[in-house]
């Protein structure tokens, strides 16, 4: 036996030394017909990439490759050297904790900035880490608006957060689809809940009352029960602050018991993956997504082109993960530096005018004037109903709603 | 009144799941003293397969009518179930059948693990939409809603249980299973073929675990990898709170405990004033489930598990 192991050692030790050698002899090449320096900089991304948003985790990826993949065939120079960018993708399964492993292991791994986290449960607590190790992150998608609030220097969202949206959903909810009796669903997670309560206050500021508050949770997919007891108060519209995975099925169990009501999501159920799964249940169905129409902003049009062409269809986010990227690469290129020390303040007071909307920053992290749009189900697609806010991002004040929500946060 | 009907027919349907996929923990219980924990796998297979199976033969045969698809492709799961039940048999629990008992019941969770990600592996991470082929119609039923695919899981779930407890009472193979479930070597010392029955009661369950995975994406739509994990578990809590090892049992437990989950989360919120809402199903349901274990250990229908070898 130990003479086996001896064996067994030493063979791991060639075969060991073997690849690594292997891989000491690939690199000198690389840098050989450029005569300038070469530096590679790490850019970390995390989204749930297993699990039941897995397909959204996937395309923030997409979203960020893309990007990234452009950027280096543009060969960049920062700070006198060439920069090659490497992208540093973790699965945190939209689960808290396991955000906070990859982020540690991002920041150990020494990246030079953070796309992600794709949820606001799994932003919030990771943010606290970047911010310890300095390193700046911009969520494309976390919009709980706690993220922003909590001091952090480092935390950025190119995305309108809940308030902003919350405020417009309810105004909508009464208003235009003229709700008066809601009944309003969430998964518990930091995103569905956040994004509940802040319709819930908006709801009731417009006068509508809330007849029932149910709660689910981001792995179910059963809502029979709960239905059913919203059934019986009669309410002319259901809201669900989740995701795609969830409100699909919820969409199709509400028209299975018969049930009248409107339905209305965020940003979360606002996926071509809703429409597939919630079968005959998705028409109808409204919701709204953070940004302005990707085929309404300048070189929206050919980001959607060049990302179907490689990743097949956008699912949500990956327009604002492409975006998240360019702003961070235009501030490393203003600081001529991509340490993330020298380049945050520039971040902070970027402009930058990306595929989802003109990108810059207020005080505490937050884009300016951010634009909320609402769609609704037609004929099995999702169809733009209107832009409210930050349509013209050029003009200085932004919109009432907008600004008026950012105001009491 | 409509709604508490509406409640009931809710939990019966998902009863009749949770019963069908707990047989499929007490038939092997009931003989080896295994807890398979790798059954609940066997219910996301069969819904995958079936759903790969339609997916691949409608544009095939674009004049079949979806019931024959559903049929077909249920068939193919079932016996995809099979053989996957007798391999895993085979290579992870039967070596194992005289080591101590942590031991398979280890093999039981990697198993589970290595077929979440195999399926990860062969279907891909996302949620799939299983075409309706069952007429989707929706019946009302003094005054609660039923769907036909609904009416069609009770149904076949009752024709299947009833046909279990035949082939359990009635049948040879029945005799013998009963057999080794009373004391496995005295079974083998009266020459009955202890490996067969052991195969014979994994392939039943993994049928049902089959038949279960089709219904359970009919009935929501949807199909993914790790559909089996959480229903695996709720229909193992069926199991032991109908008394693990007892075929009623199973089925008994499976119907409360849908009743249960489905009730309390339309009125557990009513009931406590508002203190708890309706998240608090699962409490609910956990909660009667250690109130049954404590005055009777071994479950609803179980016997004395004393005289288990």
């Amino acid at each position: 036996m130990k003479i086996a192991n001896r064996w067994g050692l030493a063979l791991a030790m060639v075969i060991f030394a073997g690849l690594t050698g292997c891989g000491k002899k690939e690199e000198p090449p690389a840098p050989a017909p450029a005569a300038q320096p070469e530096v590679t900089v790490k850019i970390g991304h995390a989204a749930p990439l297993t699990g039941p948003q897995a397909h959204l985790g996937k395309d923030n990826e997409n979203g960020v490759r893309l990007a990234i993949d452009e950027l280096n065939a543009q060969g960049l120079e920062i700070g006198g050297a060439k920069v090659k960018f490497e992208l540093l993708s973790e699965d945190d399964q939209a689960d808290p904790k396991t955000g906070t492993l990859v982020a540690q292991k991002l920041i150990d791994a020494k990246v030079s900035g953070v796309i992600g986290h794709l949820n606001s449960g799994t932003t919030i607590p990771a943010s606290k880490l970047y911010n310890d190790a300095g390193i700046p992150q911009i969520s494309p998608s976390a919009t709980n608006v706690t993220y922003t609030q909590q001091g952090f220097n480092t935390a950025f969202r190119v995305m309108a957060h809940d308030g902003q949206q919350g405020k417009v959903l309810g105004e909508f909810a009464v208003a235009k689809l003229g709700a008066k009796k809601i009944a309003i669903i969430d998964d518990r997670t930091a995103y569905g809940q956040g994004l509940a309560d802040e319709f819930e206050k908006a709801v009731k500021g417009a006068g509508a009352s809330v007849a029932a508050r149910e709660f689910t949770n981001d792995k179910a997919t059963d809502f029979m029960a709960i239905l059913t007891k919203i059934k019986g108060k009669r309410p002319d519209l259901v809201f669900y602050g989740g995701m795609d995975a969830q409100a699909g099925p919820l969409a199709k169990q509400l028209k299975s018991l018969g049930i009248k009501a409107k339905l209305l999501m965020g940003d979360g159920g606002s996926t071509p993956e809703f429409v597939k799964l919630a079968g005959d249940g998705a028409e109808g169905a409204y919701s709204s997504l953070p940004g302005v129409p990707l085929a309404q902003m300048p070189g929206g049009q050919a980001f959607g082109d060049k990302f179907t062409a490689k990743y097949g269809q956008i699912q949500l986010y990956a327009p604002y993960c492409y975006d998240a990227v360019y702003v961070m690469v235009e501030a490393m290129k203003k600081a001529n530096s991509t340490e993330p020390a020298k380049y945050l303040p520039e971040l902070a007071k970027i402009a930058y005018k990306g595929v989802t909307a003109d990108i810059s920053f207020d005080d505490k992290g937050d884009i300016k004037g951010g634009a909320i749009t609402l769609y609704q189900v037609k004929n099995g697609k999702w169809e733009v109903l209107e832009t409210i806010g930050g349509a013209a991002p050029e003009s200085a004040p932004a919109p009432a709603a907008a600004d008026g929500a950012a105001k009491t946060q | 009144m409509d709604i508490f009907i509406q409640q009931l027919v809710n939990g019966v349907v998902l009863g009749s799941i949770y019963a069908l996929v707990a047989l499929g923990y007490t038939l092997v219980y009931g003989i080896l003293g295994l807890i398979n924990f790798a059954h609940g796998e066997l219910v996301m297979v069969g819904a995958l397969v079936a759903l790969s199976v339609v997916r691949t033969l409608s544009p095939l045969l674009p004049g079949l009518p979806g019931w024959v698809l559903a049929l077909l492709g249920t068939a193919v799961a079932a016996g995809v179930c099979a053989l996957l039940a007798i391999l895993i048999e085979r290579v992870a629990y039967r070596p194992l059948r005289h080591a101590p008992r942590l031991a398979p019941l280890i093999t039981a969770i990697g198993v589970s693990i290595a077929l979440q990600n195999l399926a990860m592996v062969i279907w891909g991470r996302q949620y799939h939409s299983v075409p309706p082929l069952l007429p989707a119609a929706s019946h009302q039923f003094a005054g609660a809603a039923i769907t036909e695919v609904q009416i069609l899981i009770v149904a076949l779930a009752a024709l299947l249980m009833a046909g279990l407890i035949g082939l359990v009472h009635r049948t040879r193979l029945g005799r013998a299973m009963r057999a080794c479930a009373e004391n496995i070597q005295v079974a083998e010392l009266m020459g009955v073929n202890v490996n067969a029955i052991v195969v014979a009661a994994f392939v039943i369950g993994a049928v049902l675990a089959a038949v279960a995975g089709v219904m359970v994406s009919a009935n929501y739509g949807l199909a993914h990898y790790h559909m089996g994990f959480l229903l695996g578990l709720k229909a193992f809590t069926a199991a032991v709170l109908g008394g693990i090892g007892n075929v009623g049992g199973a089925m008994l437990g499976g119907l409360l405990l849908g009743i249960m989950e489905s009730l309390g989360a339309g009125y557990l919120e009513d009931l406590s004033g508002g203190f708890l809402g309706s998240h608090y199903q699962d409490v609910l349901a956990f909660f009667v489930l250690i109130l049954v274990l404590v005055s009777r250990p071994s479950g609803l229908l179980g016997e004395r598990v004393g005289q288990r070898a």
